[in-house]
């Protein structure tokens, strides 16, 4: 969790993202900075149950998780430019393997949080061996069939309890041999903590070498290639992190929610999370988890108040996001930062 | 054998069903392959069609009712098209355009939703398709063998347009190089535009007679969606023949399928379209312009 407003500082000097400069070298207050918003960030999240109704605090649980899913699909489709519907399948791989370790094996939330995880991943791996190979349209269809199989797969099963869902999930505990915790406050600091172990996990991802590869990737694979990178295993390694990851934030929508359907892997969930990494400002990590959080809120509550009309407001902020937003939300702050910085061209270009 | 001539009927109308998603689907792919656009509303628009034959002949059908829904629905799509391609033209990141147009569909099929309801409506064939022929001694609907006919011309009128006539040259010129078309004096948007009408009014006319067989209900706009993303991936970007092979397997696997292994049909689609990818990643026809795996 710590650096999230970070990684607009962190444009690689050699790639094609029109950032500006001198963000480079002002990159060491503008660091500190983020970090101290990160922290505040997580303390204003960690204080929510002391003063919010158990309802809302339930909501933001399902925001937390929702949105540790859109950061899974902006490490791929912002950070090393595969565009993907296919995270959901692992999402619902880990939601279900969660929910099963809750039932026949333990209802302790870290072996249920690794046993998702480890799950996501070695399908994500095994998944990923084909779908690399692939680019651009090719792939997005690619991951659309991954997410349509595991929808059908989830659906036929028996285990998985069909297209009923999964239901009769005990709560979770946190200790070994502990009691089940009922409270709502208790639930969603421990969504809180996987998912600010997710998005650590993450920004320190993206701003190793690693992150810098597939940055590259993105910006031009040819040329990876030809100063001898192997892109393939960079983009295995990314992939199977997202699915990782993917899982990880099912096993705490399984923890808050105790019921996965088919429908947590479905194209409309792959959708709007896809929908909102671009809403958000794709390359960046705290932009798609605010839009993660806008589009849930839309979804589910307006749409709630506005009888139901929820899909068409969400339309509409999509399409309005297209015109008035051409960086998403990130885009925002980088353009204050640009005036802010020491720039020699200032002002220019940042008149929108 | 024996399997042959048992499945022989369910083959037929697996036919039928790759005529009209040719017809829905031959839009998308060339809205791709022209303007590099990805409409992800197309869907949409083939349920507006469908929702036109539920206004046009919910009171009862006749044959001059059916060809006035066929007009109506291919105005509809056409100005929806260009409406769309205005929308598009200035956002040329192809994220940004899925935002778009996923956007609009999603406002759209709210809209539909709130005009028409939720219910599956049904919509009558024309009153003279709608008896039956004897076909391998069973009757076999007419309509569906007229469906079968409608793609052909289509295809065809399509093929002989773009490859035989000026304005088939221009609109191959400007996916080639859009500045040298513009240089000798052609508006290349007008082009453009015409294309994604086109492509629309086609999609908005496949949905309407679609409709007999589908019917019209909110969701049928994301099934004709990924029925025709799978299509015109699998037949090859911007490939009219692609998209004519892609819609036949389409057609087949989703009624021969069904028929087989009833519940795995989808799961069927998806297996085959992956496993064609993997081995060839362009599609099966590629367009000669090489869109194939583009971004």
């Amino acid at each position: 969790m710590s650096t999230i407003n970070n990684e607009k500082t962190t444009v690689d000097p050699g790639t094609k993202t029109p950032a500006p400069r001198h963000a480079v070298r002002g990159g060491g207050r503008r660091r500190w900075l983020g970090l101290l918003l990160a922290v505040v960030a997580l303390l204003v999240l960690a204080s929510v149950p002391l003063w919010l109704s158990p309802y809302p605090v339930t909501m933001l649980s399902r925001i937390l998780a929702f949105a540790l899913l859109v950061v899974s699909v902006d490490l791929l489709t912002g950070y090393t430019g595969l565009p993907t519907l296919g995270q959901v399948a692992y999402f619902g791989a880990g939601a279900y393997a969660a929910g099963l370790t809750g039932i026949y094996l333990t209802t302790n939330a870290f072996v249920q949080m690794v046993v998702g995880t480890l799950v996501a991943a070695a399908l994500a791996l095994v998944t990923g061996i084909v779908a690399v190979r692939t680019k651009g349209f090719v792939f997005l269809m690619v991951t659309l069939a991954i997410t349509e199989l595991a929808h059908k797969q989830a659906e036929a099963m028996a285990l998985t309890g069909g297209s009923n869902g999964l239901s009769g999930i005990p709560g979770i505990s946190i200790l070994p041999g502990g009691e089940p915790i009922a409270l709502v406050g208790y639930l969603y600091w421990w969504v809180l903590f996987v998912f600010a172990l997710g998005v650590a996990l993450s920004v320190i991802l993206v701003r190793s070498p690693m992150g810098r590869s597939m940055r590259g990737i993105r910006d031009g694979e040819e040329r990876m290639r030809a100063i001898g990178r192997r892109t393939f295993m960079v983009k295995l390694v990314a992939f199977t992190f997202a699915g990782s990851l993917a899982g990880m934030a099912g096993t705490a929508w399984t923890a808050q929610a105790r019921f996965v359907s088919p429908g947590d892997m479905a194209f409309a969930l792959a959708a709007i999370a896809l929908l909102s990494v671009v809403f958000g400002g794709a390359g960046t990590i705290w932009g798609p988890i605010v839009a993660a959080a806008i589009v849930i809120l839309i979804r589910d509550e307006i749409g709630a108040i506005a009888d139901g009309r929820g899909g068409m407001i969400l339309g509409f902020v999509f399409v309005l996001a297209v015109f008035l937003l051409p960086r998403g939300i990130a885009g925002l702050s980088r353009r204050r930062a640009a005036a802010v910085g020491p720039t020699p061209i200032a002002g220019e270009g940042d008149e929108l | 054998m024996d399997w042959f001539v048992a499945n022989s009927v369910t083959m037929v109308n697996g036919i039928a069903l790759g005529a009209v998603l040719f017809i829905v689907a031959i839009g998308l792919s060339l809205v791709f392959g022209t303007m590099d656009v990805l409409n992800l509303a197309h869907g949409s628009i083939a349920l507006i069609g469908a929702y036109v034959g539920v206004a046009v002949l919910g009171g009862g059908a006749s044959s001059a009712l059916s060809f006035a829904a066929v007009l109506v629905a291919a105005l509809v799509g056409l100005l929806a098209g260009v409406l769309l391609a205005v929308l598009t033209t200035s956002v040329r990141d192809h994220l940004r355009q899925a935002m778009l147009t996923l956007g609009v569909a999603m406002i759209v099929g709210d809209l539909l939703l709130m005009v028409f309801g939720g219910d599956v409506k049904t919509v009558p064939p024309p009153p003279a398709l709608a008896g039956s022929v004897p076909f391998l001694g069973a009757p076999y609907p007419v309509y569906r063998l007229v469906l079968i006919g409608v793609g052909l011309v289509v295809g065809i009128g399509l093929w002989l347009l773009l490859e035989k006539t000026t304005i088939g040259a221009v609109v191959r010129a400007t996916v080639n190089d859009r500045g040298m078309v513009e240089a000798i004096g052609v508006r290349t948007r007008l082009v453009l535009a015409g294309v994604f009408g086109g492509g629309a009014a086609l999609a908005a006319v496949g949905g309407l007679i679609a409709s007999p067989l589908m019917g019209a209900q909110p969701g049928n706009d994301n099934l004709m969606l990924v029925y025709a993303l799978v299509i015109v991936v699998i037949g090859g970007l911007g490939s009219l023949k692609g998209a004519a092979v892609g819609a036949l397997l389409v057609g087949e696997v989703q009624t021969v399928g069904v028929a087989l292994l009833s519940g795995y049909a989808s799961f069927l689609m998806f297996a085959v379209m992956a496993a064609i990818l993997l081995i060839k990643p362009a599609g099966l026809l590629p367009s000669k312009h090489g869109h194939g795996g583009g971004h």
